[in-house]
């Protein structure tokens, strides 16, 4: 079957099969390998993706139900060299270790932040609470997601 | 890598094209709602199908949680996430935040929904406790536009099966508000955050002008083929002034009803203990909602 996805703003038209899952699709058929994928049973979250605005695990979408919907990967976070502030906060609170869990965690903490943009400690949990990092280092991602909330407070007060 | 074997993919447009497309390829074809129980079920091949019907774009005309007369109406399409989120839902029937606090995790909840948590028919599930503790009825349309409504006992006819036919389609849960005060609430115990219950129980209340009980509901999920409703524990409390002694009455009840298997998560000894703690737990505090 053909599928029409837009991923990141770009607009690809594949043959594919009806069983092909999302994260297949995006590292295997698109090469947009930052998308891991890991335990294949929705449990790890690192596979988290934006489907038309929504974090969802694609190990557990299937290709053909992200046809004509918007997708936004972790490529779609940086602005060219200019890092995403989520990023730039995990980089600056050591939020990530061996960096498996990091691309799903990213997705789901833009998506938070752009849903509540001073979330506390507690909401930060919640938010993750389907993603697994196997080094936990929950903590310093907790502080990565505060680092960026108070970096874009600041930013946005200098702007006005 | 687990993906599932091959099927033919297909999207509905609208109930009643879904139900042409369900008529004409029968029993090898399966809607597909959330996803989040199906697909993991076909990448272990535990469930086949020739065809998945895509029904996403349904949520427009069934994703909804509408309040008429006396009675709360949620279209099977309403999301997980929406269920939680629903100020008008918490308010008249606070079990269903309760029960959405612990299924799963919130991406999870983004996609699921309550029809396909219901026509899953886990008997661990969550949602099925919800609408067994409040005596939900199901609307179910067929070819022509036909619909029936079957309770909740009718509706889950096994593990993993349930009285919708293979050209049906579940579009509706209906669930009675009565006028008396009215309180419910939902706990279970779960190995790990979002994971299946090893027992849960809800339990709905009403109280009259008197504050005496006028009627009560507990169902049980994880302990037999079904979740179970305990209409020994209504009769029991019909009548009765709110009172510990009453509540664990009512525990004891749930934990001799109940029929739980001894597995890995844990042993039939112990589920019963907690069949019956969860279900006093949840009633005093369906009470305290009914009297605030």
């Amino acid at each position: 079957m053909q599928v029409t996805v837009t991923v990141n703003g770009v607009e690809y038209t594949k043959e594919i099969e009806g069983r092909l899952l999302l994260v297949h699709f995006l590292r295997d058929t698109l090469g947009l390998t930052g998308t891991h994928w890991g335990c294949d049973t929705s449990n790890c979250g690192t596979c988290v993706v934006w489907m038309d605005g929504e974090p969802v695990k694609s190990c557990t979408v299937l290709a053909a139900m992200a046809g004509g919907r918007e997708v936004r990967t972790v490529e779609g976070l940086a602005n060219g060299a200019e890092l995403d502030p989520i990023q730039e906060g995990f980089r600056q609170c050591h939020g990530l270790q061996c960096g498996f869990c990091t691309p799903g965690m990213l997705m789901t903490c833009r998506h938070l932040l752009d849903n509540n943009p001073d979330p506390t400690e507690g909401e930060i949990r919640e938010a993750i609470s389907g993603q697994i990092c196997r080094c936990t280092g929950y903590s310093s991602i907790v502080r990565s997601v505060r680092w960026t909330a108070v970096h874009e407070a600041e930013a946005k007060a200098a702007a006005k | 890598m687990q993906v599932p074997a091959p099927f033919e993919y297909e999207r509905a447009t609208s109930v009643d094209q879904a139900i042409g497309l369900l008529e004409r390829l029968g029993s090898s074809a399966r809607l597909v709602a959330g996803g989040h129980s199906l697909l993991p079920m076909m990448k272990l091949r535990l469930a086949n199908f020739e065809y998945l019907i895509d029904i996403n774009d349904l949520h427009g005309e069934l994703g909804y949680i509408r309040r008429s007369g006396d009675e709360v109406r949620i279209g099977a399409m309403t999301r997980h996430r929406e269920l939680l989120e629903s100020d008008a839902l918490a308010q008249v029937l606070p079990i269903f935040r309760d029960a959405e606090r612990v299924i799963a995790d919130p991406i999870v909840r983004n996609r699921g929904t309550l029809g396909g948590s219901l026509c899953q028919a886990d008997p661990s599930e969550d949602l099925s406790a919800v609408c067994t503790t409040l005596d939900a009825s199901c609307v179910i349309r067929g070819p022509g536009g036909t619909e029936r409504v079957v309770g909740m006992e009718e509706f889950h006819v096994g593990p993993y099966e349930t009285a919708v036919a293979d050209n049906e389609i579940l579009t509706e849960i209906r669930i009675p508000v009565k006028a008396d005060k009215s309180g419910s609430a939902y706990a279970k115990v779960e190995r790990r955050a979002g994971d299946w219950a090893v027992v849960s129980a809800g339990a709905a209340i009403w109280l009259g002008a008197d504050n005496r009980i006028t009627d009560a509901r507990v169902g049980l999920a994880a302990v037999g083929p079904n979740t179970t409703g305990i209409p020994e524990i209504s009769a029991a409390l019909r009548g009765q002034e709110p009172a510990e002694a009453l509540y664990e009455l009512a525990g004891a009840i749930a934990a001799r009803s109940c029929d739980p298997a001894t597995d890995t998560r844990g042993t039939a000894d112990y589920k019963r203990h907690l069949a019956d703690e969860l279900t006093r737990r949840t009633l005093r505090k369906a009470v305290e909602r009914a009297r605030s």
